[in-house]
């Protein structure tokens, strides 16, 4: 009843290609948003912030750069972590090196260095595919981690490799309490989602996603595969390195070259294909996900097994926390393989029809 | 137009005009306009010269070399295996022959290279409709519009002003296709749901959308029924009629090859057996024993 | 010269225990078309298994000889290993039957975290031994060549041997026997092999299980050698490189480019190491595959890949 597009006619192309056609959509994102902003600072507290919804933030980002990659132009990559800790470094050079840099250009700038790395990396892509490009990106990972281990210009030649920034400022705003770093985020996020959003519904996006589905016959249509290849890496390189930066500034604020090892690759591979491959809500799906879960497990895991009367130690739940992971990813590639996001448009399909069953 | 009315022969011709717009017809010795009449057919546009292609020890083609006139259709005909697909791959660029060469135009290439052939106007259809399955209709005839499209990577991000003009502008001329193709009802359809028949029309319209001079059709009435053929004849004739795109087409059904087709080439086991009017071709007594075998 | 040569034999040997791991990779993938991300975690759970079995075998049956408890939880273990392909193949792999390439991949990917969390809650997380009575000692050969003669470990010979027996018995199989020939079958095209009557499950099941078995004497040797411990799943991911080079569908590719990663290893990091900042093992492998990718795709001895439109 109440989520019917009954009477919502569109009368232009503009109209019909927005971004959410339906009016209630609309409204609802509205709200969302004016939620996130103003009721979610007055409600939350520091440790919700800290534990989830940072981190839930600055993941969305960078899934939503993945799935870019892997989900609209079908390029498999394990290297995700690699370009965090580019984007990182890099931020973190512009920032430390250059007197009086201020921190959103440092951050753009840690982006753009993720993106030479990524197109750099992403140049196998035009000669193999699938797994062949999954051990390619691997070799990126890899590869990085050494370059910020061992190559102690990155790191300013501090002898232990730790490196830290402090004193954040936009604009005079510092960006120290907790609410500030959730906003300063939720902008940047909100920003970035959105002219992916545009890029992804654009001519760009359909280069990609013609690659994806078929490269020979795009071809044919006049789409170079190199230009639209490179281009996703590099776009989703950006995206993935500002994240990074914004992890390592805003979130770690002090951290080691270990910080971005191959594990958050798989996380984020994680993250798009249990979100949904191929759509930019479903990025956000993944990111809340593989954010909530660990800390759900700690919570329940200890309770649950309290009924059995099986005691749990914390290694025991990181254990079952390995397991559950495979375990859904596994479930999701057979069961649902466009993940949180096809199921969540089949509830509003079955919405629309509400209350009737068909 | 999002309507479904069924268009007049008159309506028809002005919708034909409005999707392939914007083309001067140049050298073509035919009637002026877009008028009712068939162009008759002009120079020689592309000319294919002994062209030889293998795969590891397998001859697909060999020694093949015949030219097709602009505005005509022209066939491609012969048993299964004989490298028809093969020779539209060869001018596409998706194969590049060992040996010979194609004229287009004037211009002289020893390799074709796809989007070459696609910005000089080529497109074509595939016998086993290369879609991209995760795209809607809409989205697959877009992609046709890309050669067209000028935006870059920032403008389409910020989406403001000139780039989403252009998306509407684009979005319009690809409606116009839509609706020449019947298909208005199924444009946000994923093309992966679709049945083979109207599968086979967005694969056309994919190729009309680049607003080619030449149509490479592959096999377009393969697995369709008596009125899906004719559906299809009378659009590709349309298109041929009212704007002149050479065509060029590989086709099993003899009887439309024979009704639609101004000249054919006949291909066996990668050779050329035969080539002229439909007529000439239908009395050739290689093509004959080619298709219904020999007495012995 | 000698130290040249040490090097070289370490790195030999380093890149014979890759080319086992390998081995797992290419069993798989001949056999079904699927890379199996796993294989690593299976090297690591078998070990473990196989650690912690010969640890309570003597506690459940009291028996202390060392002998019997190695063998027991060799068998225990490949049984184990049994099972994990079968309920991989059961639970996984029929439901996944044609999707493409990167799905599988990605569900490997998934097995992998699955049997890391399955392995370290039944057996545990620590550090484990694994002694089968490899000789610890070095010996010292060639000392009529070089002064002091050139150090080798009789533990890393022995597993040589090992696995060079283990290679010619899985040629053996695949060459002589019937469902070598239709694991061959399988591999080449799944729908013909169907036809013809070879059921694709039991296939399936047969492979994975051998991969399991050659998971475990990989695991062993490693145990045996490094201890049991998560570094273990590490070390296996330096094997992908291993298969790229030698190709996917190359079973004497899997044991040359093991060796030739190995040895390009230990001399890379002994010789070019030092110029760069050392530490150049963990990516040496993947940069070179990286470089294989670029301008030889299928790898030394791999099937060219085709793409047809």
């Amino acid at each position: 009843m109440l989520y019917r597009e009954n009477g919502q006619f569109k009368t232009s192309y503009r109209a019909d290609q927005q971004i959410f056609p339906i009016l209630q959509d609309r409204v609802f994102i509205m709200l969302l948003l004016a939620f996130a902003v103003v009721g979610v600072p007055l409600l939350a507290s520091d440790y919700l912030f800290r534990a989830i919804l940072i981190p839930f933030l600055i993941f969305s980002l960078a899934a939503v750069g993945v799935n870019i990659l892997v989900g609209y132009c079908g390029q498999i990559s394990l290297g995700s972590g690699a370009f965090m800790a580019v984007g990182a470094y890099g931020a973190y050079n512009f920032f430390a090196r250059v007197p009086n840099m201020p921190l959103i250009p440092a951050l753009i700038l840690g982006g753009l260095c993720a993106t030479v790395f990524g197109i750099l990396f992403g140049l196998p892509s035009l000669r193999v595919r699938g797994l062949y490009l999954a051990v390619a990106t691997l070799a990126a990972q890899f590869f990085a981690d050494w370059m910020f281990l061992r190559i102690k210009w990155f790191t300013l030649d501090t002898p232990s490799g730790s490196v830290a920034v402090s004193n954040l400022q936009v604009f005079g705003l510092p960006i120290e309490s907790a609410v500030s770093k959730y906003l300063f985020c939720l902008v940047v996020l909100a920003l970035v989602a959105l002219m992916a959003k545009n890029l992804v519904r654009g001519a760009i996006g359909r280069e990609w996603m013609a690659i994806r589905d078929m490269d020979v016959a795009a071809a044919v249509i006049g789409i170079r595969p190199m230009y639209a290849k490179l281009s996703a890496f590099a776009v989703s390189s950006f995206i993935i390195g500002l994240a990074g930066a914004l992890w390592a500034f805003i979130y770690l604020g002090a951290w080691e070259p270990s910080a971005f090892s191959v594990d958050y690759s798989f996380r984020l591979l994680f993250m798009v294909i249990i979100g949904g491959l191929g759509s930019i809500m479903g990025s956000f799906f993944g990111a809340a996900f593989i954010v909530i879960l660990p800390i759900a497990l700690n919570q329940f895991l200890p309770l649950l097994a309290g009924l059995f009367g099986i005691e749990i130690s914390t290694a025991g739940i990181a254990h079952a926390e390995l397991m559950i992971f495979g375990g859904l990813i596994v479930w999701f590639l057979i069961v649902e393989p466009h993940g949180l996001a096809r199921l969540w448009s089949t509830a509003k399909q079955k919405l629309r029809l509400w209350p009737f069953p068909y | 137009m999002m309507a479904t009315a069924l268009p007049t022969a008159t309506v028809r011709a002005e919708l034909v005009e409005a999707v392939l717009p914007d083309r001067a017809s140049t050298g073509s010795a035919g009637t002026a306009g877009g008028g009712g009449a068939r162009k008759s057919p002009g120079e020689v546009i592309l000319d294919v010269q002994n062209i030889s292609l293998s795969f590891g020890g397998v001859k697909a083609l060999t020694d093949i070399s015949f030219d097709v006139r602009e505005h005509e259709v022209r066939a491609i005909i012969g048993p299964n295996g004989a490298g028809k697909s093969s020779m539209l791959n060869c001018i596409n660029g998706v194969y590049q022959p060992q040996q010979g060469s194609i004229t287009f135009r004037g211009q002289h290439f020893r390799h074709m290279n796809s989007r070459q052939v696609a910005e000089m106007g080529v497109a074509r259809t595939f016998q086993n409709l290369a879609l991209f399955k995760g795209m809607s209709v809409l989205d697959n005839i877009m992609t046709g519009r890309n050669l067209k499209m000028k935006s870059g990577l920032l403008a389409q991000a910020l989406r403001w002003g000139p780039a989403e003009r252009e998306e509407i502008a684009q979005r319009e001329s690809v409606e116009r296709i839509i609706d020449f193709l019947e298909i208005q009802p199924h444009r946000k359809t994923p093309v992966g749901r679709l049945p083979y028949g109207l599968q086979k029309r967005v694969d056309l319209g994919r190729a009309l959308a680049m607003e080619p001079q030449v149509l490479l059709l592959d096999e377009p009435m393969a697995g369709m029924n008596v009125e899906e053929k004719q559906d299809m004849s009378r659009f590709i004739l349309d298109v041929n009629d009212e704007f002149g795109t050479t065509i060029v087409l590989i086709e099993h059904d003899m009887g439309v090859v024979m009704d639609i087709s101004d000249r054919v080439v006949v291909l066996d086991y990668g050779k050329k057996i035969g080539d002229g009017t439909p007529l000439e071709v239908r009395n050739n007594e290689d093509v004959i024993r080619a298709y219904l075998g020999t007495e012995h | 010269m000698g130290f040249f040569l040490e090097t070289l034999f370490g790195g030999l040997m380093v890149g014979m225990l890759y080319s086992l791991i390998a081995l797992g990779f290419v069993l798989i993938y001949k056999a079904s078309g699927v890379f199996n991300f796993a294989q690593g975690a299976m090297v690591l759970f078998a070990a473990l298994a196989m650690a912690r079995f010969a640890e309570w075998v003597p506690q459940w049956t009291g028996i202390e000889n060392r002998w019997f408890a190695n063998l027991a939880a060799f068998a225990l273990a490949g049984v184990l290993m049994f099972a994990v392909a079968w309920l991989v193949e059961r639970l996984v792999l029929r439901h996944l039957v044609n999707q493409e390439g990167a799905t599988l991949l990605m569900a490997t990917l998934g097995i992998t975290y699955f049997i890391d969390g399955l392995g370290q809650t039944i057996f545990g997380s620590n550090i484990y031994k694994i002694d089968i009575g490899m000789p610890k000692e070095p010996i010292f050969a060639f000392e009529s060549a070089f002064q002091g003669g050139i150090l080798l470990n009789k533990e890393d010979l022995i597993a040589a041997a090992i696995a060079a027996a283990l290679v010619a018995l899985l040629s053996l199989f695949f060459q002589k026997t019937g469902t070598g020939r239709a694991l061959r079958a399988v591999a080449d095209d799944h729908q013909a092999a169907q036809s013809i009557g070879i059921p694709l499950a039991r296939i399936w099941v047969i492979v994975w299980c051998v991969a399991g078995v050659v998971a475990l004497v990989a695991g062993m040797i490693w145990g045996s050698k490094l201890g049991v411990q998560f570094s273990l799943a590490t070390v296996a991911l330096r094997a992908l490189p291993v298969v790229i080079l030698g190709g996917l569908t190359s079973v004497p590719g899997a044991i040359l480019g093991g060796l030739i990663i190995g040895v390009g290893e230990k001399l890379s990091e002994v010789y070019l190491g030092p110029l760069v900042g050392g530490g150049i093992e963990i990516w040496f492998a993947y940069v070179l595959a990286l470089l294989f990718l670029l301008f030889r795709p299928q790898g030394l001895f791999g099937e060219k890949i085709i793409d047809r439109v």
